[in-house]
């Protein structure tokens, strides 16, 4: 695969091959322009890099472990599977690590207020908690449905002195907050940063949520060279938007030997209308300011996604993912609402882990193919983020919180 | 295109005066009612909303009328069907508003071509700014559909002066920041936008976002060549569709008292 050597992405157009650019209204095309030259500018400043450096270590907790999960291993039978514990991360994901870099990003570009997007609401909280250390007014838009299927997070974003704004249109979840909050920048682009949360939207954002997030991968070559003395065989990560998937795949995507996988929420199936599967069913289309892998029908009008997590119930995928199938450099897999729940539970039973339902996407996929791998095969899992937050909604699913969790 | 330039130099000093409604909202044939009616009493043009699930531009007001169609299954064929059926009463200029994935899902040629066939004169497409518009621009020029860009407070003048050489028709001016919907006034900084506009290109300049009173209408008129009035019609018509009053009625009194400040 020699294509991938130098993988120079994105072109000076913010393209990923036919994927990425800038659709949106010309209003905000100053302050993308400005911010790519600044973001450019910043990531090449030794000072904000040693900046960086010490929140994620000092303030977020990096870094991370990447921890030999060896009852699951054993229950299966199959590869050797590690975790990149990412939900070990200072508000339990890897949101922070963006939070972090787009917050110091803000306060360089002498903003004063962000806003952001939000699905499950951990990246709310994540943008809320910045908002709080750099002393940031913050603004957070979360699907009224979101709001109602994470309620813990709305709470803990308005201690963290941010404001949640209900995003009433459309389907109320991550979609719909996205373009709310883009109507909201347009109106307020000369004073506020809009950290988006995924490797989603216009250039330059898909790259520097990727850049803010390669940490991950970074981390995972280095750990695993340690322990194992090799890279791993496979890396998988879900995918909604998909920052926690690029942040792991981007430092292996000229290490051709290393098959990427990603998991795309198939909600109650891709053979039903429940799905969130935009690389498996999805077309090339426009959403939130980019080329990218869309659910839509024929006319293109975007349909709705489901997902049993609310962070990868979203129509659209990052331009750069999309870039990705195409390419076959990673490849995408539907796992369904059932076999994450039960990973979620299985994970919970064998490690004591309880992941978040996104990730236990990515760990279903292992569950399923473990068979099918050799017994020296090494995995690694980016368990993106921890379960706290979805334990009321599981608990909803089996009766009640009285009910008990012994399924 | 020939349609659009004739009906500004036929205006001599008056400015134009250009409505926007939702295609199929709140259903067809009431569309096509109050499309008709708007033109009839005094309107220049007609910029009509192909209705998209996530018009990240508009206001709550636009999205409402988009839903209400979408819902009553509204789609682009119905939305080329208003185009033909209103071309083969007027010779006023119709121009398409839709945002680019119904576009690009449709293929550019084909549905420039369609529209062209419809008898449709332009075609605006608020978020494919610049540098994503030369090739849909060279595609619509192709089928004869003017590429009627926008221009915002934002822009400056090198970016001004770009999308000025890139457009045909005439020049979008974007009153304010923000999405479309009613403002209680105009900013002054759109007079300045306007002249930035005119130091490059010999097109017609016009100012839509906001412009919700004749009092507007009769401000922007003082240097403009044209205004767009879009969701103080289109509120007009959500509250009509909800029993408040008879849209077409509505529609022409709204349209005349707009028209009367258009003229010099």
């Amino acid at each position: 695969m020699s294509m991938q050597n130098n993988y120079a992405f994105p072109d000076p157009n913010g393209r990923y091959g036919q994927f990425g650019g800038r659709y949106v209204p010309e209003t905000l095309m100053s302050a993308l322009l400005q911010l790519e030259q600044d973001y450019l500018r910043l990531r090449a400043d030794a000072s904000f890099q040693t900046e960086l450096a010490y929140y994620l270590k000092q303030y977020a907790g990096r870094p991370t472990p990447l921890y030999f999960a060896e009852r699951l291993t054993e229950y299966l039978g199959g590869p050797k599977i590690y975790l990149k514990r990412e939900d070990l991360n200072h508000t339990g994901a890897h949101k922070i690590n963006n939070a972090i870099g787009q917050g110091l990003l803000a306060l360089r570009t002498g903003k004063r207020r962000i806003i952001a997007e939000t699905g499950a609401g951990q990246h709310g909280v994540a943008s809320a908690t910045i908002a709080a250390r750099f002393g940031l007014e913050c603004t957070v838009f979360m699907g009224e449905e979101d709001m109602r299927r994470q309620a813990l997070n709305v709470f803990r974003m308005r201690m963290l002195g941010a404001e949640v704004v209900p995003a009433m249109s459309g389907t109320r979840t991550l979609k719909d907050a996205t373009n709310e909050a883009i109507r909201h920048w347009v109106s307020h682009v000369d004073d506020t940063h809009y950290v988006i949360g995924s490797v989603v939207g216009p250039h330059p954002y898909p790259q520097i949520v990727r850049d803010f997030q390669r940490v991950i991968g970074d981390e995972t070559k280095e750990q695993i060279l340690e322990q194992e003395g090799r890279l791993p065989d496979t890396v998988v990560a879900c995918v909604g938007g998909g920052s926690n998937a690029m942040g792991m795949f981007f430092p292996f995507v000229e290490d051709t030997q290393v098959q990427l996988i990603g998991t795309e929420a198939a909600g109650h199936g891709i053979h039903t209308e429940h799905h969130a599967a935009s690389i498996n069913k999805g077309r090339p289309g426009v959403l939130h300011g980019a080329k990218t892998m869309l659910l839509q029908d024929e006319y293109g009008q975007v349909t709705p996604a489901h997902s049993i997590s609310a962070g990868l119930d979203y129509p659209g995928i990052g331009p750069e993912h999309a870039h990705f199938a195409q390419s076959g450099r990673a490849v995408y897999v539907p796992v369904t609402d059932e076999e994450a729940l039960a990973a979620f539970y299985l994970l919970s039973k064998l490690e004591g882990i309880i992941p978040a339902l996104e990730s236990a996407h990515a760990i279903a996929y292992v569950v399923r193919e473990a068979q099918r791998m050799q017994k020296d095969d090494i995995v690694v899992i980016c368990l993106s983020g921890r379960g706290d937050k979805d334990v009321e909604q599981v608990a909803q699913m089996e009766g009640g919180l009285a009910n008990g969790a012994n399924s | 295109m020939e349609r659009i330039r004739d009906a500004f130099a036929a205006l001599g000093s008056n400015k134009a005066l250009i409505p926007f409604i939702v295609a199929g909202d709140p259903d067809y044939d009431q569309s096509f009612a109050i499309a008709r009616a708007i033109l009839a009493s005094g309107a220049d043009m007609l910029e009509i909303g192909f209705p998209y699930s996530d018009p990240l531009a508009d206001g709550p007001v636009i999205q409402a009328a988009a839903l209400r169609s979408l819902n009553r299954g509204c789609q682009l064929p119905d939305c080329f069907r208003l185009v033909r059926d209103l071309r083969s009463e007027t010779n006023k200029p119709l121009i398409a508003f839709t945002y680019v994935n119904p576009l690009m899902q449709y293929g550019a040629t084909r549905f420039f071509a369609e529209l062209a066939q419809a008898g449709g004169d332009g075609v605006i497409v608020p978020d494919v700014p610049l540098e994503e518009a030369p090739e849909l621009a060279r595609v619509a020029a192709d089928q004869g559909i003017a590429w009627i860009p926008l221009v915002a407070p934002t822009s400056g003048e090198e970016r001004i002066q770009a999308i000025a050489q890139q457009a045909r028709g005439f020049v979008y001016c974007v009153s304010s920041l923000g999405v479309t919907g009613e403002r209680s006034s105009i900013s002054t900084q759109v007079e300045s936008l306007v002249q930035a506009v005119k130091r490059h290109t010999s097109l017609p300049a016009c100012v839509g976002f906001g412009v919700s009173t004749p009092d507007h209408v009769r401000e922007i008129a003082g240097y403009a060549d044209g205004v767009i009035v879009g969701s103080a019609y289109v509120r007009r018509i959500g509250d009509a569709a909800s029993g408040d009053g008879d849209a077409v009625e509505m529609v022409t009194r709204f349209t005349e008292s707009l028209k009367d400040a258009c003229r010099a």
